[in-house]
């Protein structure tokens, strides 16, 4: 057997049931690995007392014989995710000291189906950024190397913390959220697997907010069948969160068949970027020479209001921050500036979100608050969305063509030095989110797979967009294309 | 479109976030880098087109208008960074 802590949660599982290995043995291994892996800084609030709890009740329902497939499965969890009486903060300094009276519905479905929680993950403050620098715990860092130069990489982001846990074997899986490809784009960048399900698949109720319309939870894990199971285990209606889809979830691990014989698989031709690595383009090429083997149609076709997709999430998604952060006034929770005699109630408000909001939170609400500000509304706002109704449209004609997925890259680029983008104006990191951003958009299901590595021995990840509540079937893409990349790489230990 | 120093004031004052004088030219500058990638959304032909208001088709549900919750002031008052005698508090509001 492999070390415990390595393990994926469809191995755990099966050991757990066989009696191989306890849940404690499990979360121990994992705790273990957490403590040995600060220099990563993923995790930012460790619940040890917590986990040895739940793994110890998980191997008695285990051993009663009815458990759920996430029974005894020791997980991260995202800091974006309110956790009942475990600080909550969203890697902000505003949150410092908040501790929620209640649970997220993802958590709580996954606590209750017997999953343990290990801690809170690093990311970026408030899920905004694509190199999780902006974080109020410091930088996290990729288990990922150039080789033998080592120079610390970024893993990633907003879920940077999340793809570290996973990659370095800290954990089993652990829970994600994507606004503009914050699950995909650390997935690609750290070798693991992340989907962002169809907007509605996953209750928002208790996830920090950053952008409502776009923002989705998910799992990233090991393989493309931990992913199906976890995802799985946190979909589902929920009344507290109104754009909760009321759908039956179907048994996504039992759709694992690996045939796609027939499948139609479209290529986008707006996804071939300027500029981009010849490595990336020849690893889409082999994306598409895989699964044409196993047997679906390629087709080309065309996303031809790509290129706008960027310009308008920076319209939408701050637009919709400025709004759901108006919140962090220093009076309900989190923390409140110091305050010189005489200051009134609104030097209250503008201390507390001065300090308590990092550079790039405070450009984002800014840049919201002025698209929606009197007289640039429907220029800025209007506008953007008009364009973001075209951008789904896109999507749907493609589909009406017969097109059951499309195969584009993850990410622009293999992950790169932490403080390599520092001189760079925020539009250069915002390219990052090139290739995912169009997915939230349009509320579609997309999956990132690694696929490669690069030269310098990094990995590199391929993503499948689904249609709308397919994510059944584009698992079983992701699976089939898994199986024909046959990725196994593993980051050298070296922290 | 053209941030000036004055707009950069107004937007941080409209958001509430205190902004130094002394940072306002380059807080301009990084809106106007924004705003002008921004800017290209004006290529689009837009016209006819409806603006996104729920990117999937549903309709919300409704239920009975019935009180289903409260009576927890004390936890609504836990993380609050100074509450007294049951209420949050905050500076002098009126004069």
């Amino acid at each position: 057997m492999a070390e415990l802590n390595g393990m994926k949660i469809a191995e755990a599982r099966d050991a757990l049931r066989k009696g191989d290995v306890t849940s404690v043995e499990l979360t121990e291994a994992c705790l273990g690995a957490i403590e040995g892996a600060g220099a990563l800084n993923a995790v930012v609030h460790k619940t040890p007392e917590i986990a040895l709890e739940q793994a110890r009740a998980a191997d008695a329902r285990i051993k009663a014989g009815d458990a759920p497939d996430m029974c005894g499965i020791p997980l991260g969890i995202k800091d974006l995710f309110c956790t009942k009486g475990v600080a909550s903060q969203a890697a902000s300094k505003i949150l410092d000291g908040f501790k929620p009276e209640y649970e997220s519905t993802v958590t709580r479905q996954l606590f209750d189906a017997g999953a343990v929680m290990l801690g809170k993950l690093n990311m970026d403050e408030f899920a905004m950024g694509s190199s999780n620098e902006t974080s109020t715990y410091g930088n996290v860092v990729n288990p990922w190397r150039r080789g033998n130069d080592e120079t610390a990489l970024t893993p990633g982001g907003s879920s940077g913390g999340s793809a570290s846990a996973v990659a370095a074997d800290l954990c089993l899986a652990a829970t994600g959220t994507d606004t503009g490809g914050s699950i995909r784009q650390p997935a690609a960048f750290t070798g693991i697997t992340g989907i962002k399900p169809t907007y509605g698949r996953c209750s928002r109720w208790g996830i920090v907010a950053f952008a409502s319309s776009l923002d989705q939870a998910g799992p990233m894990t090991k393989d493309v069948r931990d992913a199906a199971i976890m995802l799985e285990a946190m979909c589902g209606h929920d009344p507290m969160d109104s754009t909760s889809a009321d759908l039956a979830v179907p048994d996504f691990e039992a759709m694992l068949t690996g045939d796609i014989k027939g499948k139609k698989i479209g290529i986008p031709r707006e996804y071939h970027m300027e500029g981009m690595p010849d490595e990336i383009e020849a690893l889409w090429a082999e994306g598409r020479r895989m699964l044409a083997d196993a047997g679906a149609e390629i087709v080309d076709i065309s996303l031809p209001h790509t290129k706008y997709a960027l310009p308008a999430y920076y319209v939408i998604a701050p637009a919709e921050a400025s709004s759901n952060l108006a919140r962090y006034d220093g009076v309900r929770y989190g923390r409140r500036a110091q305050l010189a005699q005489g200051d009134g109630i609104t030097e209250m408000y503008e201390k507390t979100r001065a300090e308590g909001f990092g550079a790039e939170v405070q450009r984002r609400v800014m840049i919201g608050t002025y698209v929606l500000s009197a007289g640039f509304y429907d220029a800025y706002y209007n506008r953007a969305r008009k364009v973001r109704t075209l951008i789904k449209r896109d999507f749907e004609e493609v589909f009406a063509q017969g097109v059951d997925a499309i195969l584009t890259p993850a990410t622009p680029s293999a992950a790169f030095g932490l403080g390599e983008m520092k001189d760079a104006d925020p539009v250069q990191m915002y390219l990052n989110d090139v290739f995912t951003v169009t997915v939230n958009l349009a509320g579609l299901p997309g999956i990132s797979v690694p696929a490669g590595l690069d030269r310098q021995g990094l990995p590199l990840g391929l993503q499948l967009i689904g249609r709308p509540w397919e994510e059944g079937d584009l698992l079983n893409c992701a699976y089939a294309l898994e199986q024909a990349a046959g990725f196994v790489s593993k980051p050298a230990k070296w922290w | 479109m053209s941030i000036d120093q004055g707009t950069a004031a107004k937007v941080a004052k409209l958001a509430r976030i205190r902004v130094e004088e002394d940072d306002l030219p380059a807080l301009a500058g990084e809106f106007n880098n924004i705003l002008g990638f921004i800017e290209q959304l004006n290529e689009v032909d837009v016209e006819g087109v409806e603006p996104m208001v729920s990117v999937t088709p549903m309709r919300l549900k409704r239920r009975k208008d019935g009180v289903t919750d409260g009576g927890q002031q004390a936890k609504v008052l836990s993380n609050a960074p100074d509450a007294r005698e049951g209420f949050f508090a905050v500076p002098k509001v009126v004069e």
